[in-house]
């Protein structure tokens, strides 16, 4: 590997022996390669963060911020918020200048406010320069203009769980790769009395997902590189058409089904294939009662459409800095301290699969190896899309997602409320209200 | 009376002018209302004709939200929903509560006992409430399903809130049962203090007790339905918890109602001055119910069981 990142292990381990002395600027020897921020004096910090899905993933990254204090005397403060209620709370601190210093806020968050968080541009090419460079998706969250507004903390897999015994029932010995055979999967198993099921309500997360990998994986995109609505394509019409086969063979009743619906459907034995974070495989396998399923799901990657490669929107986590913190070098000290190999590598671990690492080296982590199960999760980062793909992030591309536009367009055709073209139609126009300001 | 005269004790004639110890009575309420009412609603209206996003003020755009609103299918879908949604929801509310108010105000056994227990629905946080019709509505495990299943009357689930006609009327039976409490305890306490001795003197004339009812009980009762239906129909009309904890607008925006879309574009999708923009767009139906029944219900004419 390069010198840059054997620099960094031998800082790190080195960093890690000397009691936090040298970690913070009084180290000329890597003065160069790994920035240094002194905390100011009596600094004391807050994050606010979204409610973890995984306590031991909490449990980890309380343990690093608690390292981070006893080096450096710095308080953090971790506030928990709902997920949902992440990004309002976020928005206002953002425009009122007060509130926490530091927010790990959803998507494209960052760039609803850029010019109020402080500039991480140092930091980030250093932590993407000395482990193994960042995921390009997760990247194009965090960046404006070339400079990093925030650092990439992790993606949230999503990927499909299935039932082994009901998938090799319907006559498949392997889980078919590509849209095309995704579908016969669907229709055998649906003929089997164990179908498949895909939120096509107001599902958050899920609804998302599933909508996003259904355009982007046929080849159809929200707007071109210049933010130009481009939605009303060829192949956005052959993905709705392949979203109305699909939905033929799914539960009824999918269109009302919100983020938890599918995991209690799969829990439940109800569905037999359905996408999902791991946590679905953790509740299961948390209660005995439930043992035969958990042993029976496995988990891969949603299948691979005529774009011919793997993509997805998966959740995504920032970390940004507020410009009204009053202790910036502090808070760039801590982001510092936790995106360091051990304390990063410890959260990770502590998620268990459910956070997927934003810089590559972490994909090393053994946690993706410790069950069969997380494998499918550990593609998420460079399988990852950002939101409103191929055109900039901004108030428009989350302003459409929150307004279900995409998660509408699908709903409305596989219902039959609308053609597939009028469907189409009317998600460009909601579309543009947004994009066209 | 006049302040100024006498200087030294200009202090006691303020403190003895009416005027001037009215409006210092009143100030405490009125800057109240002035904090916590006017100036949210008027930066509400306001907001509404600006581009304001969350973490950035908006420029004033004048009717661009509305022109914008005016065009927009999923805008006029939640309209209809709200109008629909109110309508059904509140002559249900009125009907059942005045129904279950009648019936309590007869002298039945343990009368006060099911007097309190009939507020349960209304005593329910409505989210702790929204979350048990959700489990009776759902596509896998409605209760409802299951019991006609194996009642042997359908094969598969119902789809209560998947099918649009469906989730309409689901979230509406949701309303209702969490709206009639209200609407029956406050008709209830209106039938009280209608006075026994007018229902004596029509019995003695021959009424029925139909006729008793038509012309004694609901003309004393109009001024007390004018005010439990106003409330009542503004409640359904704002009503958001039920909706985003049942359905969050789904299926298709077949339940969104305006304010659940307002807050759907306005804070989760970060466009501050549309959401405004559509919560302005309540309050001139709001007005309308208001005025109705100020002036159309507390006609002196009508509470007298007259005619126009």
């Amino acid at each position: 590997m390069t010198i840059n990142r054997r620099h960094l292990l031998g800082a790190s381990a080195g960093l890690v022996a000397a009691a936090g002395l040298n970690r913070f600027g009084l180290t000329p020897a890597f003065a160069q390669a790994a920035p240094s921020y002194k905390p100011e004096a009596g600094a004391k910090l807050r994050l606010l963060r979204w409610v973890p899905f995984v306590p031991a993933e909490e449990a980890a990254w309380l343990a690093n911020t608690k390292k981070f204090t006893d080096a450096t005397g710095v308080e953090v403060r971790v506030d928990k918020e709902s997920w949902e209620d992440v990004r309002p709370k976020a928005a206002v601190a953002a425009n009122v200048g007060s509130g926490p210093d530091m927010v790990m806020s959803w998507f494209d968050d960052p760039q609803q406010y850029p010019d109020k968080l402080v500039d991480v541009t140092e930091l980030g090419t250093y932590l993407g320069g000395a482990h193994g460079g960042w995921y390009p998706g997760l990247e194009g969250y965090a960046k404006r203009d070339g400079k990093f507004i925030a650092l990439p903390l992790c993606a949230i897999g999503n990927a499909i769980v299935y039932r082994d015994s009901h998938m090799k029932a319907a006559g498949f010995q392997e889980f078919p790769k590509d849209t095309a055979g995704f579908l016969e999967l669907c229709k055998a198993l649906h003929a089997k009395g164990t179908p498949a099921g895909f939120p096509h309500g107001k599902a958050v997360g899920d609804g998302n997902n599933y909508a996003h990998w259904l355009l982007w994986s046929h080849g159809g995109k929200m707007v071109d590189e210049s933010g130009k609505v481009v939605i009303n394509s060829p192949e956005t019409l052959a993905s709705v058409k392949y979203a109305q086969e699909l939905y033929k063979t799914f539960i009824p009743g999918t269109e009302s089904w919100q983020d938890v619906n599918n995991n209690r459907a799969f829990l439940a034995g109800q569905v037999s294939l359905t996408a999902n974070g791991v946590s679905v495989y953790y509740a299961a396998k948390k209660d005995a009662s439930m043992a035969a399923i958990a042993d029976d799901m496995r988990s891969t990657n949603l299948p691979i459409g005529p774009v011919g490669q793997s993509v997805e929107l998966h959740q995504t986590s920032t970390l940004s800095i507020f410009k009204h913190t009053k202790y910036p070098e502090a808070a760039k000290a801590y982001l510092q301290f936790m995106y360091q190999s051990e304390n990063m590598n410890a959260w990770i671990e502590g998620a268990s699969a459910y956070c997927c690492q934003p810089l590559k080296e972490y994909a090393a982590n053994p946690v993706w190896k410790s069950n069969p199960i997380h494998e499918a999760y550990s593609k998420a980062s460079a399988s990852l899309r950002p939101n409103g793909y191929a055109g900039p992030l901004g108030a428009a591309s989350a302003g459409v997602m929150a307004d279900y536009v995409l998660v509408d367009m699908y709903a409305t055709a596989v219902t039959g409320q609308m053609t597939p073209e009028d469907a189409i139609a009317q998600a460009e126009k909601r579309a543009n209200r947004y994009y066209n300001v | 009376m006049t302040a100024t005269t006498n200087p030294p004790s200009a202090l006691g004639a303020l403190t003895r002018n009416n005027t001037f110890m009215g409006f210092l009575f009143l100030l405490p309420a009125a800057v109240f209302l002035l904090c916590f009412l006017t100036y949210p609603l008027g930066l509400g209206v306001w907001l509404g004709f600006t581009d304001a996003k969350i973490g950035r003020d908006g420029v004033f755009i004048g009717l661009d939200n509305y022109k914008a609103l005016a065009s927009d299918s999923v805008f006029w879908m939640t309209v209809y929903n709200t109008v629909f949604y109110t309508f059904i929801a509140s002559v249900l509310k009125f009907g059942l509560g005045l129904w279950l108010a009648l019936i309590l105000n007869e002298n039945l056994p343990f009368k006060s006992f099911f007097r309190a227990i009939i507020l349960l629905p209304w005593v329910v946080p409505t989210v702790l409430s929204a979350l048990a019709f959700w489990w009776i509505y759902d596509a896998q495990f409605s209760i409802l399903s299951w019991s006609l299943i194996k009642l042997g009357i359908i094969d598969t689930p119902i789809n209560f809130l998947g099918d649009p006609n469906n989730a309409r009327f689901s979230v509406i039976a949701a309303n209702v049962w969490r709206g009639i409490p209200f609407v029956a305890i406050s008709l209830l306490a209106g039938l009280q203090t209608i006075p026994q001795s007018l229902h004596e003197a029509a019995s003695l004339d021959g009424a029925t007790g139909l006729q008793r009812f038509r012309f004694i009980t609901l003309p004393m009762l109009t001024p007390i339905i004018a005010v439990v239906m106003t409330f009542s129909v503004l409640f359904t009309f704002t009503d958001f918890q039920l909706i985003y904890v049942l359905t969050k607008g789904g299926p298709v925006n077949a339940t969104h109602l305006m304010a659940t879309l307002s807050f759907q574009r306005g804070i989760p999708g970060g466009q501050l001055g549309e959401g405004a923009a559509i919560a302005v767009a309540m309050i001139p139906f709001l007005l309308a119910s208001i005025l109705f029944s100020f002036f159309g219900l507390q006609r002196r004419k009508w509470q007298q069981g007259g005619q126009d």
